[in-house]
């Protein structure tokens, strides 16, 4: 094992460093978003494998310099680019699938953040079944007409144009007949309604469609190859779900809370029991952590990781949950302050973050799922029979 | 040897639940967010059955019944998340006026607890859960000053039963000179909890009786009955969830048809049954074994709490996003189950209160 990086990298984490030193008053909040992006994408710090011809920064991958870089963004405190679907999943479908076209229309104003993109999947008969969506587009000459559902959107109502599955084959088997497709929000015959979740928030939409006219040319890849393509997009998505850096930044304040905060004048840091189950959870993070390092050693190498990187997204949001539960109970009867109450903490955001956890638990494909999947691509044991074929 | 409920406690469970099932329902309970109207319903159509006067003595105009009963109430009423005040107005409270208080005093403040027409709120949070942000009530002259965060049952309440920091009780009128009532927001909106500033407050102590132990006895009753809220509300969540899994379709197939998701179900229900065993031992011994009590209460409201936490959980995720969503408002549930778990103390405050009452180690 060697964790130290070659004189190359030194110099590049310098670079980083001098950047954010000059630049990082310019920064969000107090400097414009858009902005910060464009000075991002000009040095290389977002966008920074994808070629100039599609505006980003076009340098090669490599994947200790993007460590380096988030490793020192987050230790100046720095944000990072602009993220959202459209950035982390609708862009490198594109590359990966889209045409010339598509990706000079798309990517370069999209990574700008001028277009705001919502990712169309999720339906209500169709969760962990996607495949079997049934918002349908009828062939109209050049256009499709588009009716359905689909449900769980984000930002549906900010976004600009939204990339979404839709059947097309409705006679070939479930998941030979899906298209994806790229269309404008502000067509005609499109309703947003957003959905509230348990955390009193509402950060979803459900998104109608009736007789919604769009052009074929939207079409990634090619008819009735949506579901290849979909399955290229939700590798980028379970990448972003799990991911340890969060839980490190969380357990960082659940030490300062312990610190701080005491109860019958004596400190939670000094209390045995809570003590010992911070410092259980304090390993299970830097287990992920490591584990994380292992991950990039392997990509490194271009081993596959085999059951390693089928765990991430199950245990990784598990512990971020079993995080935010541990702080409720480390307040005690503060752990159930909520809204804006007198005495919360940390502007709630343990309450916030224990229930949306939960969410994430079930997003993206919820931990049964993943255990299948642990179950039957890690381990290769048979599959679940299947039932009637739908 | 006969470890159940007699035929009446059966009956009077079933009565409660039938009424709220008919009166309490999802509609209602989202209402309660705006109008206290709701709560002041329940209380009307649950005081028919008797239910705030369960443990006030039949000469105050209650039913004068065992915690065991009321641990019944508090299950039914955690089944349908009923927005009313419960533990500490018609459990705890009474506790404290016929442990501590005079006769004048029962009588002054006990009838009208049994019909429900008042309210009494209850300060014990510094004792029960350990003080925060410099709480804890002290006592000058027989004035109260200083503050105690979580009263429970607090927004309408008429008077309220206080601890001050040496394990003394007192009443005090909600609306005595000197008093500020801070309301705070809670995840869950169907219990009103609040702070209560006092300077120099006008108190009547509780000073019949032992005050301490009473004011432990209000603890062990109120602990047993967050515990039997969390098994009613949980019951009911794990029915929401196998109702849920024997109609949602994937894969062409029930999602319940798939062993990962019957697994889930099997597991909530073999954990959370025998809470309900450990929660009538506790009430039971409550009034028949004093010195099992607080071991008995502690256990019961910590264990009972986790697998709560395990069952809302569970429960949810069995609902995939549907669970997560307003829609079904089953987070209403989730969060009772969450509000039960910090009251009085989490489930470490707990353990360690049992540690304490064995005699294991010093308080
Ligand atoms: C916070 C959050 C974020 C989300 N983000 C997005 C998003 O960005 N884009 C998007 O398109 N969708 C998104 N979703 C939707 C999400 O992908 C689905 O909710 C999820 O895949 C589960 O589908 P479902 O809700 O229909 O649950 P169901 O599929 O109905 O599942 C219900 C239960 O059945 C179980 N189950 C189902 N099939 C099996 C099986 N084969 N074996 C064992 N158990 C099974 C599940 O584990 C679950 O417990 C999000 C959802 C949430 C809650």
């Amino acid at each position: 094992m060697d964790l130290s990086y070659s004189p190359e990298y030194e110099v590049f984490r310098d670079e980083v460093r001098d950047f954010a030193r000059d630049f990082g008053d310019r920064a969000p909040p107090a400097g414009d978003v858009r902005e910060w992006q464009t000075l991002l994408i000009a040095h290389g710090y977002a966008a920074r494998t994808i070629p100039k011809d599609y505006g980003g920064y076009g340098a090669a991958p490599d994947v200790l310099k993007s460590r380096i870089i988030a490793e020192e963004f987050i230790a100046a405190g720095l944000p990072m680019g602009m993220s959202g679907q459209g950035i982390s999943m609708l862009v490198p479908t594109l590359l990966e699938v889209g045409s010339e076209e598509q990706k000079r229309k798309y990517i370069a104003p999209t990574l700008r953040g001028e277009i705001v993109w919502c990712q169309g999947y999720s339906e209500p008969g169709a969760g962990s079944d996607l495949a079997a969506l049934t918002t349908r587009a009828t062939e109209d000459g050049d256009d499709f007409i588009i009716n359905g559902q689909k449900i769980w959107t984000s930002t549906a109502a900010q976004a600009d144009m939204i990339f979404c599955l839709v059947r097309t084959e409705p006679d070939k088997p479930k998941h030979e007949g899906i298209s994806y497709i790229l269309f404008s929000m502000k067509t005609p015959g499109i309703e947003v309604r957003p959905l509230v979740t348990m955390t009193g928030r509402a950060e979803f939409n459900e998104v109608f469609f009736t007789d919604v006219r769009v052009p074929k040319s939207g079409v990634v890849a090619g008819r009735g190859l949506g579901w290849m393509v979909a399955n290229a997009t939700l590798k980028h998505e379970r990448g972003m779900l799990g991911d340890p850096n969060q839980a490190g930044t969380r357990l960082k304040a659940i030490i300062e809370l312990m610190k701080e905060e005491t109860v019958d004048g004596s400190r939670l840091m000094d209390n045995p029991v809570f003590r010992d189950r911070l410092l259980k959870l304090q390993a299970r993070v830097h287990a992920m952590e490591f584990h994380g390092l292992r991950l990039l050693t392997s990509r490194l190498k271009g081993e596959d990781p085999g059951v390693a990187g089928l765990i991430v997204k199950l245990m990784g949001c598990e512990l971020n949950h079993q995080l935010a539960a541990f702080a409720i109970d480390a307040l005690g009867e503060l752990g159930i302050l909520y809204g804006g109450s007198p005495h919360l903490r940390n502007n709630g955001n343990w309450q916030w973050n224990y229930m949306f956890d939960l969410g994430l638990i079930i997003g993206g494909g919820t931990a049964q799922i993943q255990k299948n999947i642990i179950a039957e691509r890690g381990l290769g044991m048979p599959r679940e029979p299947k039932a009637a074929k739908a | 040897m006969e470890f159940g409920l007699t035929s009446e406690q059966t009956m009077m469970q079933e009565s409660i639940n039938r009424t709220l099932e008919r009166e309490c329902t999802l509609d209602r309970i989202r209402d309660r967010e705006r109008s206290h109207w709701q709560m002041y319903y329940i209380i009307n159509v649950l005081s028919e059955l008797g239910v705030p006067g369960i443990l006030i003595p039949e000469e105050y105009g209650g039913l004068g019944l065992g915690l065991l009963d009321a641990a019944l109430v508090a299950e039914a009423l955690g089944r349908y998340v009923a927005p009313m005040p419960f533990v500490g107005s018609y459990v705890m409270a009474p506790l404290a006026l016929t442990g501590a208080g005079s006769e004048k005093q029962q009588r002054k403040y006990l009838s009208g607890l049994a019909t429900g027409e008042r309210i009494a709120g209850v300060a014990v949070s510094e004792q029960a859960g350990g003080a925060r942000d410099g709480a804890g009530i002290t006592v000058k002259n027989g004035k109260l000053s200083g503050k105690s965060l979580f009263g429970l049952d607090f927004e309408e309440a008429n008077f309220f039963i206080v601890a001050d920091k040496f394990g003394g009780l007192h009443v005090v009128d909600g609306y005595a000179a000197g008093l500020e009532k801070v309301v705070l927001t809670t995840i869950d909106v169907t219990r009103t909890v609040g702070v209560l500033n006092f300077d120099a407050v006008e108190a009547e102590p509780l000073s019949s009786g032992n005050p301490q132990a009473t004011l432990d006895r209000m603890i062990d009753a109120g602990r047993i009955m967050l515990a039997a809220d969390t098994l009613g509300a949980g019951g009911r969540m794990i029915e929401k969830a196998v109702d849920y899994a024997k109609e949602r379709k994937q894969f062409g197939r029930v999602i319940g048809s798939f062993q990962a998701v019957k697994h889930l179900c099997a597991e909530m229900v073999a954990e959370l049954e025998p809470c309900r065993a450990l929660i009538w031992y506790a009430a039971y011994a409550f009034d028949a074994f004093p010195d099992q009590a607080r071991r008995m209460a502690a256990h019961a409201k910590a264990h009972t709490a986790e697998v709560g936490t395990f069952v809302a959980r569970t429960a949810t995720e069995v609902h995939g996003g549907m669970g997560f969503t307003d829609l079904l408002g089953l987070h209403y549930w989730f969060k009772r189950i969450g509000f039960d778990r910090q009251a009085l103390g989490g489930p470490e405050k707990n353990r360690h209160d049992a540690a304490v009452a064995q005699g294991w180690i010093g308080n």
